[in-house]
């Protein structure tokens, strides 16, 4: 069984080996034609052509040389543009530039390498996984995880943090080092929207791929339970089809290409009047997609969270969720379990979902008075959220900080749609966790893989109702309980809020609050 | 090498098995628990504890413990005379309380600290609860020496009213208890005896093809639920509780079973086959019910 992880642990080394060395294996060389690819107006690409010429069909072996350079030619063109008076090139597009420049192995033999990196990361989970659970009797797995310097903030936890982090802001902010592997995925890219690929599209290729593998892994390791199952095919299925696919498809049909299952405040740009603007101006389905979103943000999540708790949408549709669930699920044990945490999350998330508000307010309004409120304000308050909460917080530390602080940051303390759907299953929803009776040992393995950092183990004890507004009821406090005590239900509004400590068993006394 | 097959010894099993300690356990009886469990029960336990890689000597006994030139465990023998080689020697036998050090103290013990309904020992204001407290006049149906998790929550929950001025009889309802060997979660209700007397009876179930059963016992006469036994599977405290005080028959048990259900949402149900089972073998003819996958009420 070790023999078969330690296999699988060397495949999925030597896959991240092979993709790491892939930006580092090529040169870069400028030519008319990737100027094309990443300026689709003839006017403005021939304008940097001509102040690129210094540069043309030039190698470069550093990424940083070539950028600076690039951005120094689309300077002088648009000096020039500026003096015919025509429109300048705004967006450097750097990331795209780079990637139609490569030669080299990744380029060569494109196709090759991707299949080689995912062929060897799929071997890998497939080995791991089996190793792990499937060669083993079903049932709950988590021996060593306080040992394992992974899962436990050891040495190999805090490289894969850092890793992660320095992903995040080389994703967001320099997101032309990633050029090579924006390459590898082009393939992909042609097939799905018939164009090129971009880093969000990278982004969005590894994120599927790593909820896809790691789902899989999470479906054989919960190949005794039905909910977690179900669950996870539940999440991997909105992340393919919802999150990924469908977007891309809209992309080829030349339609705004829309997550169709995102919803505001989570989706923070849906209000926004450049958002508005672009959906008007595509027609009936544009107008769909707006009327869509309106009606998940006002039918959807209060009714449905009503009947099931803000699980049918945190811990089976949405994609923070879906990577939470699979990749993060080896570190749910990490949260917080501290009152001050606690006390922190309804700070954060109740403020974030305030200030978001407040700017989509000023943007509706902007967007009706034609820009005469705040104006160029409204843009400045945009970017900084968009920059502030949703880079640096929902990706950076949301997902960066997996390894040290569990799985859930973003949807924890950040997350403003999950604010809205904790205040409804707090006040009115038919959702709750049933405790069964004086059943509990006090062991603390409910509150311990809480990803939500909900002492579930001081209701067990007590006999009370789990009813918190985080909870985002993904239902592990129910597996790992060794004693049958809790059960995710839906049931009667009635008592489901239940605060005096019944303990059935002990007809000794009475414990009134 | 392990010596005693009940709860503590299967916990220091699953403690050794994930250090990929190879663990054998040595069982008095001709199954596992057997103290405790009726036949059937106890032999789906052994099974699945031997499905985790544990080897169980059933009639197996401890007899002698052999040292090496260091003074540390070498080899067993048992009973039987076979020689075991091992490094480590658990026994598991039984929880007997330690109370040597009040021989002299004017308490007055016997097995354990004797005590009254209050939990006061002879003298007055000392009080003793949990493993080593011996009841002088047991609660009906009770054990004088009461040594699991529960009742020693109980004992506590009591006697701090006691001490806070609100003086409490040990008054505690139906029997329950619960255990996990391994992956295989147990509960219990009421009296379930490891050997039937002649006015009970039992039904016991097994799933056709997954690790779940139910043993139910009721007398024979008057078909009156006396407790179950389960395994891999989730019932609710409190339904049981409520039919074991108000003395329901075993047919109300069955007929309302998916009233009790507790385990997670989306779990495959058993009912039909539980209810056709009991049902062919009493003659009874309880009606199926619909397994709930949500509820809806």
């Amino acid at each position: 069984m070790k023999k078969y992880v330690d296999t699988g642990m060397a495949l999925v080394l030597m896959g991240l080996f092979i993709l790491i060395g892939c930006l580092n294996i090529n040169s870069y060389t400028l030519t008319e034609d990737s100027i094309n690819e990443a300026i689709s107006d003839s006017t403005k690409a021939e304008a940097v052509i001509a102040s690129s010429a210094g540069m043309l069909n030039k190698p470069y072996s550093s990424k940083f040389t070539f950028v600076k350079d690039y951005k120094r030619s689309v300077a002088v063109a648009n000096e020039q543009l500026q003096k015919d008076s025509s429109e300048t090139v705004d967006e450097i597009n750097a990331p795209v530039v780079l990637k139609s420049s490569i030669q080299g192995p990744v380029e060569k033999h494109t196709t090759l390498f991707l299949l080689l990196i995912l062929g060897l990361f799929t071997l890998g989970t497939i080995f791991i996984s089996f190793g792990q659970y499937i060669m083993k009797p079903a049932g709950i797995k988590n021996d060593h995880v306080f040992e394992k310097p992974l899962t436990s903030i050891g040495w190999s936890g805090i490289l894969f943090c850092l890793g992660l982090i320095g992903f995040y802001i080389i994703l967001y902010w320099y997101p032309y080092l990633l050029a090579d592997w924006i390459k590898l995925v082009d393939p992909v890219s042609e097939y799905l929207n018939g164009g090129g690929a971009d880093e969000n599209f990278l982004y969005g290729a590894i994120y599927s791929i790593v909820v896809l593998l790691l789902g899989f892994k999470m479906f054989l390791k919960y190949r005794h339970s039905r909910y977690q199952q179900i669950r996870t095919l539940s999440v991997t299925f909105f992340q393919l089809s919802f999150a990924f696919i469908i977007p891309e498809i809209l992309k080829f049909l030349k339609k705004p290409s829309v997550d169709l299952k995102n919803i505001w405040p989570l989706d923070y740009s849906f209000f926004w009047d450049t958002n508005i603007s672009e959906l008007i101006h595509n027609g009936k389905i544009g107008v769909f997609m707006l009327v869509w979103g309106l009606i998940l943000l006002v039918i959807a999540v209060p009714l449905f969270t009503y009947f099931f708790g803000k699980r049918w949408y945190c811990s089976w549709v949405c994609g923070c969720g879906g990577l939470a669930e699979t990749a993060g699920d080896p570190f749910r044990q990490l949260s917080s379990k501290k009152l001050i945490a606690w006390k922190i999350e309804r700070v954060l998330i109740y403020s974030i979902l305030v200030i978001i508000t407040v700017i989509t307010i000023v943007s509706v309004a902007n967007y009706f008075s034609h820009n005469s409120i705040l104006g160029s304000a409204t843009n400045t308050l945009q970017e900084w959220y968009g920059f502030l909460i949703g880079s640096v917080f929902a990706g950076v530390i949301g997902t960066g900080f997996y390894p040290i602080m569990g799985s859930r940051v973003w949807c924890r303390f950040g997350c403003p749609l999950s604010a809205i759907f904790g205040i409804i299953q707090r006040y009115k929803s038919r959702f709750r966790i049933t405790t069964n009776g004086g059943q509990c040992i006090s062991c603390g393995n409910c509150s311990t893989y809480c990803e939500m950092g909900i002492d579930v183990r001081s209701y067990a004890q007590k006999g009370q109702n789990i009813v918190r507004a985080s909870c985002v009821g993904c239902g592990i406090c129910a597996e790992v309980c060794p004693r049958g005590v809790l059960k995710l239900e839906n049931g009667p509004e009635k008592g489901r809020i239940n605060n005096d400590p019944i303990l059935i068993g002990n007809d000794s006394i009475k414990v009134r609050l | 090498m392990i010596a005693g097959g009940g709860l503590i010894g299967v916990e220091l099993a699953e403690m050794l098995h994930t250090r990929d300690i190879e663990v054998t356990l040595l069982v008095r009886d001709k199954y596992y628990w057997g103290s405790v469990l009726p036949f059937d029960d106890g032999k789906l336990v052994g099974k699945h504890i031997e499905a985790h890689g544990i080897k169980i000597l059933y009639e197996t006994e401890l007899k002698e413990i052999i040292g090496n030139v260091q003074g540390k465990v070498s080899v067993i023998m048992t009973n039987t005379g076979e020689l075991i080689k091992c490094e480590f020697v658990g026994i598991t036998t039984g929880v007997a309380p330690n109370i040597d050090f009040l021989l002299d103290s004017g308490i007055e013990t016997s097995k354990g600290i004797l005590i009254d309904q209050y939990f006061q020992t002879n003298i007055e204001n000392v009080y003793a609860i949990g493993d080593c407290a011996e009841f002088r006049e047991p609660v009906k149906g009770r054990k004088s020496i009461e040594q699991i998790w529960y009742t020693g929550r109980m004992h506590g929950e009591t006697l701090a009213q006691t001490i806070c001025g609100n003086r409490k009889k040990y008054s505690p309802g139906p029997f329950f208890n619960s255990a996990k060997f391994f992956d295989l979660e147990y509960q219990t209700y009421g009296i379930v005896p490891s050997k039937f007397s002649d006015e009970e009876n039992y039904f016991h179930w097994h799933h056709p093809c997954k690790e779940i059963a139910i043993t139910f016992v009721y007398e024979n006469q008057t078909k009156l639920f006396k407790g179950l036994n389960c395994f891999g599977t989730r019932l609710r405290h409190e339904n049981f509780d409520q039919w074991l005080k108000e003395g329901v028959s075993v047919d109300h048990v069955i007929a309302n079973f998916s009233d009790a259900l507790f385990d997670k949402e989306f779990t495959k149900g058993y009912l039909d086959d539980l209810i056709s089972a009991y049902n062919s073998k009493t003659g009874s003819t309880i009606k199926k019910m619909k397994n709930k996958f949500f509820n809806f009420t």
